[in-house]
């Protein structure tokens, strides 16, 4: 899409000593062709995060600015986007640790836009209902005269990492089969299916591992390991995809 | 539903090797050499069909690798070659889950433990060693 530069009244505004050129991505996909950029003058502190930044431009410039966000801890997912190239959420992100008096904000890659920055994630959490992400097994803790499935601190280290995941999509923001196939499951789901795999309580291993031998599954991931680097987390998708890969080779049982 | 209803990068952000390491460098070098040695090996089959025309055909195409861009397209192949090889070991490797390290609770700043220094030493010794190879293969063939 072309990128064409619109300075706003904001940017003629005198800069303090610590402030930077925040350039926000505007786009309607209902009656715009073309992504915009409006560039603002904001003042910041060490502590300010880019989510802040954005904020103060809907406080005081343009409150038209459309950003999704909610609990400013890195916590609920929402204030995902493209800051200076690459995937990293707004309130996760500090001003000062970018290095750079000019930052550029835009919706995630491989979502579609709703407007401006924020994005539509029904295809993320489609793929992510498909590998189930529950524990399948007949019985329940209701019946079973032990109350609740037992587990030892070994078995939990199998998989808690991958249970921290918030489902902001950085990942598959990130990821270069995404970038192309849209019908990929892509790695936030694949982790999420290694997760239950992995979990000593669940049974339905065999059940989703045939989910995810598809053409447009597992096989797609060619461990270029992005997702990885770019989780907020520390989920660490790509290892989970290859140890999930590692049980349909016959390398883990 | 269009690419640009999809938002998707496409291509172009496929094989944007800038943004995330060495190990997205090493994807694209993987799909690059990838196709290249698919374009050699139609071509090698196209060259080795040609002593069905006798030995006149045969040799005529064969002294097309005798020039200087005959030499420089067979040391990248061979760069190609050794790359595709070394990486895709470590890759495969990978794939299987080995050397992806072991699931823990991760500590800021983190570091993913897929990514770590074994697949780091693996890709640069595979680009080493298909800079050598070429090298070689360049002194040999044009060194007679």
């Amino acid at each position: 899409m072309a990128q064409i530069p619109i300075i706003t009244e904001a940017a003629a505004t005198t800069p303090s000593p610590k402030a930077i050129t925040l350039r926000i991505a505007r786009y309607n996909p209902q009656h715009d062709s073309a992504k915009k950029f409006m560039e603002f003058i904001i003042p910041y502190e060490k502590w300010t995060t880019v989510l802040e930044a954005i904020l103060e431009v809907k406080k005081y410039f343009d409150h038209s600015v459309a950003v999704r966000y909610s609990c400013r801890q890195a916590t609920c997912g929402s204030c995902g986007m493209i800051i200076n190239g690459k995937p990293r959420l707004a309130c996760f992100t500090k001003i000062s640790e970018l290095n750079s008096n000019v930052v550029t904000v835009e919706p995630m890659n491989n979502f579609p836009v709703i407007r401006d920055l924020a994005v539509k994630f029904e295809r993320l959490f489609d793929t992510h209902h498909k590998v189930k992400p529950y524990l399948i097994r007949d019985d329940t803790e209701i019946t079973t005269d032990s109350k609740e499935f037992l587990q030892s601190p070994e078995e939990l280290e199998k998989y808690i990492q991958f249970s921290n995941c918030i489902k902001c999509g950085l990942c598959n923001s990130a990821c270069p089969t995404m970038a192309t196939d849209s019908s990929f499951v892509g790695p936030q789901a694949l982790a999420q299916a290694y997760r239950y795999v992995a979990d000593s309580r669940d049974k339905g291993k065999d059940t989703r591992l045939k989910i995810i031998d598809e053409s447009h599954g597992i096989w797609r991931c060619h461990f270029a390991g992005s997702c990885s680097q770019v989780c907020p987390k520390g989920v660490d998708p790509a290892m989970g995809i290859q140890l999930l890969r590692g049980y349909m080779l016959g390398f883990r049982s | 539903m269009t690419n640009q209803d999809e938002h998707k990068e496409g291509i172009g952000g496929m094989i944007n090797p800038r943004r995330y390491g060495i190990e997205r460098v090493a994807y694209l070098l993987m799909r690059l050499s990838g196709l290249g040695l698919l374009a050699y090996f139609i071509g090698h089959i196209y060259e080795t069909s040609t002593i069905l025309k006798g030995q006149i055909g045969w040799n005529e195409f064969l002294e097309l690798t005798q020039t200087t861009e005959g030499h420089i397209i067979l040391a990248i192949v061979i760069a190609m070659c050794v790359f595709h090889t070394v990486n895709g070991i470590r890759v495969m490797l990978g794939h299987g889950g080995v050397g992806v390290g072991k699931p823990t609770r991760p500590d800021y700043p983190y570091i993913p433990a897929s990514q770590n220094v074994r697949h780091k030493i693996g890709i640069y010794s595979a680009i080493i060693l298909a800079a050598i190879a070429m090298m070689y293969g360049l002194a040999v063939m044009f060194g007679e």
